[in-house]
Parts: structure tokens; C-alpha cells; sequence
């Protein structure tokens, strides 16, 4: 494995790198690949990494994050890699397809890209490269085009593998895929994670992201997603974040949903140092939709960002959005959701909530849901609030002798069930239906290296009754 | 149908700027451009104190370091601030005692704009302080308002005649180093309104300025400062008209409020400068940095805003809640027609405990225009127990126009509670259906609808002004609704 030391000019240090290791970089693109690399390079050294005068990251500093020395993996870690040893999914009754992506490179076992009887491809983005070109070329790199994030460009630039996974025309994937980002490095580590997946018309997938990281060292993923949704398709996407401290997770996903395709997404954060969610959605098709959720429990000194941009560009369409948070200790949230509604963009439905709990006075909350329309026939609304726990409903629960503890782990359960409760795999629900009491109640932690990866059944809640008060 | 009605629409948003007249009166002016000269200039021609001249010359040379703010929804021409006069007065020829010496010319633009000086001084027992073209022309009522010790006289007046009040509170609230424009106004303001209610006041009369930009190329750049001592309260009202120009007119103007311990001050306005022809040419830009502090605990501060003009509009009149227990609030009804752009609303920055804020806004918006709702609400670590809520909505007449809303909430404490809510629609056609059905022509019917959504604000306004603020609405969508 070759590794390279990153200086602490980060930015200079990673161009003279992406100079001399071109040759390793360019080893598996195809010219379509090299042309969208080059062309990457050239962004990210014009825009840098983001700082906190820019509009978009004025909630999220990253100067800390970017100050370690990284290092960086610049070949696959080989054949030979065990995946069931460093990582086991266990959740009971839930039959998912396991894809796993070690320190940013795909694991496999047998053959870099498996091809289902059904037609479904998943495997390998490197792989993929060489093997359908013509796909390739038609969507890698396309929806993030446009972006003008640095960070974007830089993993343009850098990302070597990922996941790739199509789903040709008429095919309804009976199981739940399941990513699986694990770190597991004795040193700092950058990464720059990429996926691609294609839905073909009139598909069906469900997909489950997940992140973890297996050893504590300080780690910066900088993962992007490319979600393309053919006609009449949907996609039910979840992405479990449950990270150490000391990890910066950068997670953009750029949707594109052709006409009459449906899309689902959930982000849960439970744990992490800082977790920023990028989720932009391009209504290129009328009559789709999308339904964007997130959940964020939040304590110590853990900060999340979520960012959203719903881009209506056809007449039509639906979408909606629902960020519900609780910050405790000194933690600190961020929202920013943007809906455009463009011209001629006539009969969108657009909708859009953040809501945030503070539980203590050190937590912050920077809420902006910001609407930007320029067509007339649309029902557009949003709403934002930061309070705290009912204290009527505190008062009602109490007197009914549950403790003061209990009582405001119920009301946040409560708060945050309103999101889990979307989740439409029901295994999968009740199992972070579990994740999240468990949070609210202390126990779990980012030791659990994987959020599905608990074999210990969640215990029925009892609630201790004061009898003497009855 | 919808031909007809959209027929109807387009001719409702179509109407003319009524106030298109120009008064021919002799000006003194500065020279054009930009210098320290030009600051000096106005210094020396409002035969200001040294300290003043100061605060202007250091405004400027902090001025010259900054760059125009780019951050807002608003695309314009970039402004030469070299091609702009910065000082026009009336020639005065003589000191003036009644009103029967001011120039009946003047008397004539203040009789067109409906607000004759005797009616008002007879009738509606308002004081009104009128401001051409950056000079004060004349004020009423100040012996009336004399007897409670109230002070309400043009900013250049009460420089001579109370400095030290003037000293004491001026650019307390907007610093000269605030931003870009606020800067500038420091650097060359002209003339504005000065207005002070001493402890335990309340001021009987609704105090009212008018201002109108006459000159051509005049940019103008009023101050206002307002300061309610210990349990004062006052209204104020202050509105604005411009001739129609075919080139950008500039304004910068600062208004600074100050409400000590159970102080209240409600300040009203209305703005209707030249928003432009309909094909975007010409118009004001407004640049406006407004902005009250509650420096006591207990007092109050609420604006009210109706704006309908102007090509440009950049304007966020804010609170900052200092004291404890201090109340802020915001109405604003902004109306679009045409290539108008308007980037306005509020920030509300809670310092003190239990503190309260509201923000009501309603942006209406038709033609090609851009209107933009941009606001903060700021609770700090130590201002436990505070309470804001935020309602913003837009409705959009005509598919080409544009709305946006962006709130910015930052909440630093467990103790407060922060609500926004916002909506975007179109005049439903249930409720053009109902009003037809009734017999109420779809001209009327809009009328009708918009005057009602935009209601929730007009009442806060004081009568003159909400008579006033519902032609106006009338007129910037035309003349016939309302």
C-alpha cells in the first residue's frame, strides 16, 4: 500500500501531489474519466476548500478539521481483506445486500462487480469505469457539474473507487443494499469517497448508507454520491451516520429524478465529531417528488449541518422536507434549506420544517429554510422553531409519577419519532427506533462500530413508578 | 375566464407613478462627485461644529475602505459615486417665520402630494417636519411641542442648538463604520429630523416628516435620531415621495432610534419614491440602514413599514433588545410591480432577558419584480427567556415576478422559543371565484384581497397613514383597486 504524507498547506500540498501521483490517479479512467478529473483539478485549485465567509459554510468551520497532517490511500488494499472480520452486520430479520467500501476503496471478494440474474450491477466504480464506459459516461459527473463547492471538486479530482450500482430498466431489487463506508486506519486519514447509482425506469430500489469508522484516529471523509432516477422509479435511501469525535464527515448527495420517479431519503446522525449533510434534489421531470428527512442527536461537542437545495425545475412537482434536532452539552446544529421554484415551474408543492430542541443554554442552533420563487401557481411554505421541552407536557407526565428523567427521554423519543417513523423498512425502523432511545438514554456510543451492528436486542423500556405517589 | 382575468391582472399592475411631477425651484448644490472637499463642503455649509466634521471626515476615509455589500437579491447597474451631487438645498433667500414666506412653489409640491402644511397644521394636529431635497424646509407645531420640552426639528437645527444632545447620541446605534452606506450617510448626510422626548412624555401629536427627492442626480442622504428618555413615548411617521427620473436616483439615509427605561417609540412609514417606468428604467435605489436599540428595560420599539417604490430597495429597520424585558416588533407590507427589486425586512437581536419580538411580513409582488424577505432573529446565550415569532408570506401576482424568503435564526439558549413560519401563493381563485360570485368585479375583487392580506400590518399604522398606505397600495397596482 503506498501512502502519502499531506503537508500542512493542505490545499498546495494536495496539488503537487495530484501532479506527481497523476500517473497512479489516471491509471484506471477512461478519457471521459481523465477529461471529468482534469477538468475537477482545475475547479478545486480555483475555489480551495471552503471557509466560513462563504454563504453556505458560515455555520460550519472547518479550519480545525482541515489543520492535521492527513494521509492518503492511493492503492486498493487487495484482495485478501476479510470484511466479516473487521465488520458484522447483525441486525435481527433484516436481509440486506452488503456492499463494503474499506478506507474509501470497495472490498470484494470474488469479482469486483457482481451482476445479478435480475441485471442489477454492484460493484466497483473503478471497475466500472473500464466495463460501461457508456454509462460512465452519461451520469459520472454530471450532477455534481454544476456545483461550485470546492470540496466537491476536490473529491472529483482525487476519488479512485466507490460504489457503483445500476439497476436496469423494469427491476424491482427485492433486497435492501446496504453501503457500508468503514475506516479503519492506524493514522490520520483523508478520504474521498465516491458513488454512483443509476435507477433505470420504472425501478425500485432501497438502500441503506452507512458510516463508521472502527479505530479513533482523526479521519476526513469527503463522500459524494451521484443518485440518478429514471422514469416512474423510486428510491427509498437511508444514510446512518454514527461517528467517532474526532471524524469530519462531509456526505453530498446530488439526486436527479427524472419525470414521474419518486424519492425517499432519511438522514439519522446520532454520533459524530462534525457531520455535514449536503442533499441537493433536481425535479428534471414532472410530476416527481421527493421527501427529504433527517433526525440529529446531538451532545458534547458534536456539530451537524444539514444543507439542502430542492431545485423545482418543471411544473408539477412535489417535495417536502423534515429536520427535526436535539442538541444537548455544548453541541451545535445547523439547517439551511433552500427550495427554488423556477420559472414556468407552475402547480409545485413545496414544503419545508426545521424544528430544534436546545436542552441545554451552551447548545446553538443556525436554522435558514429560505425559499426562492419565481413562478406564481405554487403552495409553498416553511417553518422553523427552537424551544424546548413542553414543560405542560412535562408537568402531565410527571404527575403520573414517571420521573423527570423518563419523562424527557419520552417527550424527545416523542420528538424525534415523528422522522423514524417515515422510515418504511420496518426491521430497519425498529431498529433505529432502538438506536435513538438508546441515544437519548446515554448508551450508545460511537464504540458501536456499526449502527446495525448491535446484537443485543433492544430491552423494553420500563418506566419506574413512585407507588407511594399513587 | 382566466384571460379575462389575467387581462385584468396585468392592467391592475400596470398603473403609472402619480407623483411624477417636478418642482422648478433654485437649488444650491454641492459639485458633483466625491471628496473629502465635498464632505467639507456640507460641513461648511450647515456651519457645523468641529466634532462633526470629524465624525464626517472619519466616516469617509472609513468609506473609502469598504466595498458595496453584493450579498443581497438585488441586481443594479453599478453606482458612480464620482456622477452623484451630494448636496442640494433650496436657495434659501430669506429666514423664515410663517408659513405664508415659504416659497408657494414648495407650498404647491406638498398641496400635490396631499399633505398641505396648513390642513395638516389645522386639521389633523400633525407636526410635520418636510424635507426637499436634503434641507428642512420648515416645521410646525415645535412651540406646541416645546411646552412638554419635546425637541422636533430638522437635524441641522438641533446640531446648532442642542450639539450636546446631538453629540451624545448620535451613531450610538448605526456606527459610522456600520456598513457600506451607513458610511457613506455619515460622511455626507444632509439633513433629516432630530427628535427627543424627554422623561415622562408622551408626546400628544403624531410627529411626521416628508421627504422628496426634486433634484436631478441628487443623491439623498437624510439622518433621523430619535431618542424617547425614561417612560416617553412617541409616534412617529415619516414618508417619501420622488419625481419621476430617468436616471437612478440614490438614498442612503440612517435612521437611529433610542428608547431608554419604559420608553416607547412606534415608528411609521411609508415609502413610495419613483420605483421606475415599466421597463425598468430609471427610479430610486434605497439604501437604508435603520435600526432602534431598547436600551432600557421595558421599553418598546415597533416599526411599521409600507413600501411601495423604488427601483431598489435594501432596507432592514432592526431592534436590538438590550434591556430586559424590552419589546420589538416589525409590519412591513412590501409591494413589487414592474422591474422593482426589494431586498427588506428585519433583524431582531435579543441581548437582554426575557425579551419579545414580532415580525409580521407581507411581500406582495407582480410584473417582473423581485421581492425578497431577509431577516434575523438573534437570541444570545444571556437573554434567557425570550420569545420571538416570525411570519412571512408572499403572494405573487403574475407569473413572471419573483419571491424569497430568508430567514436566518440563531438561537444560543435552552430558555427562548423561536417560531417561523412563511408561505408563497397566488391570489386563490377560490376566493376570486367567491368575490365574483357576489357580484364584486375581479378588479375589485384583487383589490379587496390584497388590501386584506396585507391588513394584519396596516393596522399598526397611525389613520393618516393607513388611509394614506391603502391608496398607495391602490396605486402601485394600479389606480382602481381598493
Amino acid at each position: 500500500m503506498e501512502h502519502i504524507q499531506i503537508e500542512t498547506d493542505l490545499k498546495s500540498s494536495l496539488e503537487s501531489i495530484f501532479t506527481e501521483k497523476s500517473p497512479t490517479l489516471f491509471s484506471k479512467d477512461t478519457p471521459y474519466v481523465a477529461g471529468v478529473r482534469k477538468q475537477a483539478f482545475d475547479k478545486f485549485a480555483q475555489l480551495g476548500f471552503p471557509t466560513a465567509r462563504q454563504e453556505r459554510w458560515r455555520g460550519t468551520d472547518l479550519s480545525k478539521s482541515l489543520a492535521p497532517d492527513y494521509e492518503f490511500i492511493m492503492e486498493a488494499p487487495g484482495e485478501n481483506v476479510d470484511i466479516e472480520k473487521i465488520f458484522q452486520c447483525e441486525v435481527p430479520h433484516f436481509e440486506t445486500f452488503l456492499v463494503a467500501q474499506l478506507n474509501g476503496w470497495y472490498v470484494y471478494r470474488n469479482s469486483p462487480l457482481t451482476v445479478l440474474p435480475s441485471g442489477v450491477v454492484i460493484g466497483s466504480l473503478a471497475k466500472a469505469f473500464e466495463q460501461y464506459p457508456d454509462l460512465i459516461k452519461q451520469h459520472y459527473g454530471k450532477y455534481t457539474e454544476q456545483s461550485a463547492e470546492g470540496l466537491i471538486a476536490l473529491n472529483t479530482a482525487f476519488a479512485q473507487d466507490g460504489i457503483f450500482i445500476y439497476v436496469p430498466d423494469n427491476v424491482t431489487v427485492p433486497d435492501v443494499i446496504q453501503m457500508v463506508n468503514i475506516v479503519d486506519f492506524d493514522r490520520n486519514l483523508m478520504l474521498q469517497a465516491r458513488n454512483l447509482v443509476i435507477v433505470g425506469k420504472n425501478s425500485h430500489l432501497r438502500l441503506v448508507q452507512c458510516d463508521d469508522s472502527i479505530n479513533h484516529k482523526v479521519t476526513f471523509i469527503n463522500s459524494v454520491s451521484e443518485v440518478f432516477l429514471d422514469k416512474d422509479s423510486s428510491l427509498d435511501h437511508y444514510k446512518l451516520q454514527n461517528k467517532d469525535e474526532h471524524s469530519t464527515l462531509i456526505n453530498s448527495l446530488y439526486f436527479y429524478q427524472e419525470s414521474g420517479s419518486s424519492l425517499s431519503s432519511n438522514a439519522i446522525s446520532l454520533n459524530g465529531g462534525i457531520i455535514r449533510n449536503n442533499t441537493t434534489v433536481k425535479l428534471a421531470g414532472e410530476h416527481s417528488s421527493a421527501n427529504i428527512y433527517g433526525v440529529y442527536l446531538m451532545d458534547r461537542n458534536q456539530h451537524i449541518d444539514n444543507q439542502v437545495f430542492i431545485d423545482h425545475m418543471v411544473p408539477n412537482c412535489q417535495s417536502s422536507e423534515m429536520f427535526k434536532g436535539i442538541l444537548d452539552d455544548h453541541a451545535s446544529g445547523v439547517f439551511n434549506g433552500h427550495v427554488m421554484v423556477r420559472k414556468d415551474a407552475q402547480h409545485t408543492n413545496a414544503y419545508q420544517s426545521n424544528k430544534n430542541i436546545l436542552l441545554t443554554d451552551k447548545a446553538t442552533v443556525d436554522t435558514k429554510p429560505f425559499l426562492e420563487i419565481y413562478a406564481d401557481d405554487v403552495k409553498c411554505s416553511h417553518g422553523a422553531t427552537v424551544g424546548q421541552l413542553d414543560g405542560d407536557a412535562m408537568f402531565y407526565i410527571r404527575s403520573r409519577g414517571i420521573s423527570e428523567a423518563n419523562a424527557q427521554i419520552l417527550l424527545m423519543y416523542a420528538f424525534a419519532a415523528e422522522v423514524v417513523n417515515k422510515i418504511s423498512i420496518p426491521e430497519l425502523r425498529q431498529r433505529i427506533d432502538d438506536m435513538v432511545k438508546k441515544r437519548l438514554r446515554g448508551e450508545l456510543s460511537y464504540c458501536d462500530q456499526c449502527v446495525l451492528h448491535c446484537s443485543t436486542q433492544e430491552k423494553k423500556v420500563s418506566f419506574e413508578i413512585d407507588v407511594t405517589k399513587i | 375566464m382566466e384571460k379575462e382575468q389575467n387581462n385584468i391582472l396585468e392592467e391592475v399592475t400596470q398603473g403609472d407613478y402619480k407623483y411624477g411631477f417636478y418642482t422648478d425651484i433654485e437649488m444650491d448644490t454641492a459639485p458633483m462627485g466625491l471628496s473629502e472637499d465635498t464632505v467639507r463642503f456640507i460641513s461648511a455649509k450647515k456651519n457645523e461644529p468641529e466634532w462633526l466634521l470629524e465624525f464626517r471626515l472619519k466616516a469617509y476615509r472609513h468609506w473609502l475602505t469598504l466595498t458595496e455589500p453584493n450579498w443581497a437579491h438585488l441586481h443594479h447597474a453599478p453606482i458612480n459615486y464620482q456622477d452623484i451631487i451630494f448636496y442640494a438645498a433650496p436657495k434659501r433667500k430669506k429666514e423664515l417665520t410663517s408659513l405664508d414666506e415659504v416659497d408657494p412653489d414648495l407650498l404647491d409640491t406638498f398641496n400635490k402630494l396631499g399633505i398641505s402644511l396648513e390642513e395638516q397644521k389645522r386639521l389633523s394636529g400633525v407636526a410635520v417636519d418636510a424635507v426637499i431635497d436634503s434641507v428642512s424646509v420648515k416645521t410646525t407645531f415645535t412651540e406646541t411641542l416645546s411646552k412638554y420640552g419635546i425637541i422636533f426639528c430638522s437635524f441641522s437645527e438641533a446640531v446648532q442648538n442642542h450639539p450636546d444632545l446631538v453629540r451624545q447620541y448620535l451613531a450610538t446605534v448605526v456606527p459610522a463604520t456600520d456598513n457600506f452606506f451607513a458610511a457613506l450617510n455619515s460622511a455626507v448626510f444632509s439633513d433629516g429630523s432630530f427628535c427627543y422626548i424627554p422623561k415622562g412624555v408622551r408626546c400628544p401629536i403624531e410627529l411626521s416628516t416628508y421627504f422628496r427627492i426634486n433634484a436631478a442626480n441628487t443623491g439623498q442622504f437624510e439622518r433621523t435620531l430619535i431618542v424617547a428618555d425614561e417612560g416617553a413615548y412617541v409616534s412617529y411617521m415619516e414618508g417619501c415621495t420622488a419625481p419621476m427620473r430617468d436616471e437612478n436616483q440614490l438614498h442612503a439615509a440612517i435612521v437611529e432610534i433610542i428608547a431608554m427605561k419604559d420608553a416607547e417609540v412606534k415608528y411609521s412609514t411609508v415609502q413610495n419614491w419613483y420605483p421606475g417606468d415599466k421597463n425598468g428604467l430609471g427610479g430610486v435605489y434605497n439604501f437604508v440602514t435603520k435600526r432602534g436599540m431598547c436600551k432600557g428595560s421595558h421599553s418598546k420599539i415597533s416599526w411599521t413599514q409600507v413600501e411601495t417604490g423604488s427601483a431598489i430597495t435594501w432596507k432592514y429597520p432592526s431592534v436590538v433588545l438590550m434591556g430586559d424585558y424590552s419589546v420589538g416588533e416589525f409590519y412591513s407590507v412590501a409591494v413589487t410591480n414592474n422591474f422593482q427589486q426589494a431586498d427588506t425586512g428585519t433583524k431582531m437581536m435579543h441581548l437582554g432577558k426575557n425579551t419579545r419580538s414580532t415580525i409580521i411580513s407581507k411581500g406582495i409582488s407582480a410584473g417582473q419584480s423581485n421581492n425578497s424577505y431577509r431577516g434575523l432573529v438573534k437570541i444570545i446565550k444571556r437573554a434567557e427567556n425570550s420569545r420571538n415569532y416570525s411570519q412571512c408570506d408572499s403572494l405573487l401576482l403574475g407569473d413572471k415576478c419573483g419571491a424569497h424568503t430568508f430567514p436566518y435564526i440563531k438561537a444560543e439558549n435552552h430558555s427562548s422559543i423561536i417560531e417561523h413560519e412563511a408561505t408563497t401563493s397566488k391570489i386563490s381563485d377560490d376566493q376570486l371565484f367567491y368575490c365574483n360570485q357576489r357580484g364584486i368585479s375581479t378588479e375589485s375583487a384583487i383589490g379587496l384581497i390584497v388590501n386584506g392580506y396585507a391588513k394584519e400590518v396596516l393596522q399598526h399604522l397611525p389613520m393618516e397613514f393607513a388611509v394614506e398606505a391603502q391608496k398607495l397600495l391602490a396605486i402601485s397596482l394600479e389606480g382602481s383597486v381598493g
